[in-house]
């Protein structure tokens, strides 16, 4: 599609204006039924295979009680906690990203997933925790995490390229201790460990989708309304704050959102990596546009994450692999892929 | 480079002064003598500690006493760990110079993680069981994944931010991999999991031959580049200015750093931070001429990995901590204090 200037000025009397980025608005609509049109398709994969004809009707309320069973009970909570924990790390990243000014900041590479994982595991092999206890543990873990490398990274303000660098020595000393853990573990425990650690989406209820759609409701009304601020500092402090940013109060509120959300979606599905590095990437590919890109990246989030677990079960056979290992491999894929083609474009 | 110590431009013109040359020559030969002692202590101390008596005894005059047996035991495992920890570090420090990334480490090269899905392809698709057998595919694996983000990289043309992002991408790629295989095949579960911490516990005297060549050769090439790198670090067009080739430079040192981190890595698993850190220091003391760090990295090194193998040893006697966990533990606050203490660091 080649495009002319997809902007459209909203003018209000008063000296209102609002800028309307239509290029954005089309790719966020897009995402969106993206997003739903994969749900769809994976609450009807599985070893009982539904239509989606059937699932819309069942989602309705118009299914049969079997269908209804399957649907409801089984199917639609597994969805919506994959279309939360992408939305969550979609939105995340792309705060980490802004904030650090750095396409590699994630919490993948930041730490903040190892320290989950470092709480989860403390659970699975020391104490032999229930599922809920490993949420509670990866939650702890990863919020931990978070105000190490915050503290750590802060002499004067919280400087992009520090914060990715403690955030790499960070996740180094988390990585050992999971790799000290794992060789402490029997043999049942190790297998459990290295599941959660890839991210699943398996056996996830309602219990996990309450907590999750809550905090989205909090947070997310958060993030938008720092967003300006966050364009703002995207120019740079100096700039920002002669614009009269507080800069360094938005990148606090926004970094405490920013954890809390990659947190609580790893605590839920465990660390699905690559999502919170290539959703904001991908977002700001489609839209065009500069700046932080949050609400695209969340929609980006949702669609990539519940997505590629369709892919996994299609390609790999119901509960065979996880979805951490998909998002991995393509995530992956995808990196080399911008490398090869953003060189042929001569920018980098 | 480091961003807060003066530039020392001179250093490729002008001869340091004598006085400070006679001093860096005294720190290398102490620092052998350091790693002399380390080396020693390596081989005494463990969950049956012998005096010094019993180690000269042992490694001189061994007439197969309990003490002789434990010092023949430590040996090997000294051995490779001096081998291993100078290769790391050397190949740490021609890598962060070559990308000009004070950050750049082989494990941010991919390097690790193709040594680590070639072995656990060794295991479930080959059959192999033996660590001398994992030694070959850890090595092609890393030496592939190296010449891979050498070509991605943009091979000749290649620069520091092309090259750790191709590394990142084909980590990302293989972890998954990896976690795939792991998730399917409880026995590459067994072994990967003590593999991937990084270890000198198994060293055999045929694992360190089978890496010794390389090792050499490697180390060799490395010595030999700190001139050209030294250059290359002035930045492309004052390299090019002072007549260096930068295209077969930056080939032999890509070179040179995967076939040291490759064999180390094959020897005793991926094993991070050494060469990240022990570069570092060392230049805070010689500044960044090449031709003093390389050889201080070689020698400083193994100090780190032997003593990390000690303390792994003491603290979790009779039972022992892998030297991979112990670097990173104690590397990972002397990262972040090095970030921190600089006043703009440089990615």
């Amino acid at each position: 599609m080649k495009t002319r200037s997809m902007n459209r000025a909203v003018r209000a009397p008063g000296g209102l204006s609002l800028r309307l980025d239509l290029r954005a608005l089309i790719v966020v609509a897009l995402l969106l039924v993206a997003a739903c049109a994969a749900g769809v398709a994976l609450i009807g994969t599985g070893d009982a295979k539904i239509p989606a004809a059937d699932v819309l009707r069942t989602l309705a309320g118009h299914g049969t009680a079997y269908q209804d069973f399957i649907v409801n009970e089984l199917r639609l909570p597994r969805v919506l906690v994959g279309l939360l924990v992408g939305a969550s790390l979609g939105l995340g990243g792309a705060l980490f990203q802004s904030v650090s000014r750095n396409p590699l900041g994630s919490p993948d590479v930041l730490g903040l997933s190892q320290g989950s994982t470092a709480g989860a595991l403390v659970v699975i092999v020391l104490m032999s925790g229930s599922t809920t206890q490993v949420t509670v543990g990866a939650l702890i873990g990863g919020l931990a995490t978070g105000l190490a490398i915050y503290l750590l990274a802060w002499k004067q303000g919280v400087h992009g390229y520090r914060l990715v660098l403690v955030g790499i020595g960070v996740s180094a000393i988390a990585t050992a201790v999971n790799g000290y853990l794992l060789t402490k573990a029997d043999m049942v425990d190790a297998a459990r460990a290295v599941v959660w650690m890839t991210g699943s989406l398996d056996g996830r209820d309602w219990d996990q989708v309450w907590p999750l759609l809550a905090l989205c409701a909090v947070l997310v009304p958060v993030v938008l309304a720092g967003a300006r601020g966050l364009r703002m500092t995207e120019m740079g402090d100096d700039v920002a704050n002669a614009l009269g940013v507080p800069v360094q109060r938005v990148r606090l509120v926004l970094m405490v959102c920013a954890v809390l959300l990659v947190a609580a979606a790893t605590a839920a599905a465990g660390p699905v990596s690559f999502v919170a590095l290539t959703a904001p990437q991908l977002a700001r590919r489609l839209t065009r546009s500069p700046g932080p890109n949050l609400v695209p990246s969340l929609c980006m989030g949702a669609a990539l994450l519940v997505a590629a677990d369709w892919a996994s079960q299609r390609a790999f056979g119901a509960d065979q692999l996880p979805v951490g290992v998909v998002t991995g491999v393509l995530g992956g894929g995808y990196l080399l892929w911008l490398l090869v083609t953003e060189r042929r474009a001569g920018r980098i | 480079m480091l961003v807060d110590s003066p530039p020392e431009q001179c250093a490729e013109t002008a001869p340091a002064p004598p006085t400070r040359r006679a001093a860096r020559a005294f720190g290398l030969l102490l620092s052998a003598a350091i790693l002399v002692l380390v080396a020693l202590a390596s081989i005494a101390i463990g969950a049956k500690s012998l005096s010094l008596d019993q180690v000269w005894h042992g490694l001189f005059h061994g007439t197969g006493t309990y003490g002789d047996v434990v010092v023949d035991e430590r040996l090997a495992r000294t051995v490779l760990g001096l081998l291993a920890g100078a290769a790391l570090g050397l190949s740490g420090a021609v890598l962060q110079a070559l990308t000009r990334n004070p950050l750049a480490d082989p494990g941010l090269l991919g390097i690790n993680a193709g040594a680590s899905a070639a072995v656990v392809t060794a295991i479930t698709y080959f059959g192999v069981t033996s660590l001398t057998g994992y030694v070959w595919f850890a090595f092609f694996g890393a030496a592939a994944v190296g010449a891979l983000v050498w070509l991605l990289g943009g091979s000749r043309g290649a620069t520091p931010v092309r090259l750790a992002l191709a590394g990142t991408a084909i980590s990302a790629a293989l972890y998954g991999y990896l976690q795939a295989v792991m998730i399917t095949d409880d026995a590459a579960l067994g072994t990967m999991r003590f593999w991937t911490v990084g270890s000198l516990a198994s060293a055999t005297n045929s694992t360190i031959l089978q890496v010794l060549p390389f090792l050499a050769v490697g180390t060799a090439l490395a010595l030999g580049l700190a001139r050209p790198l030294n250059a290359v670090a002035m930045g492309d067009d004052t390299a090019r200015a002072l007549g260096a080739n930068l295209g077969r430079t930056r080939a032999l040192a890509m070179l040179a750093a995967t076939v040291l981190c490759g064999a180390a890595t094959a020897a005793c698993g991926p094993i991070v931070f050494v060469g990240l850190m022990v570069p570092h220091v060392v230049r805070s003391f010689t500044g960044p001429d090449l031709r003093w760090i390389l050889p201080y990295a070689t020698v400083l090194s193994p100090v780190l990995l032997l003593g990390a193998d000690v303390a792994g040893r003491v603290v979790a006697r009779p039972s022992e901590l892998q030297v991979g966990i112990v670097t990173a533990i104690i590397g990972g606050p002397v990262f972040i204090f090095l970030v921190r203490r600089r006043r703009t660091a440089q990615l």
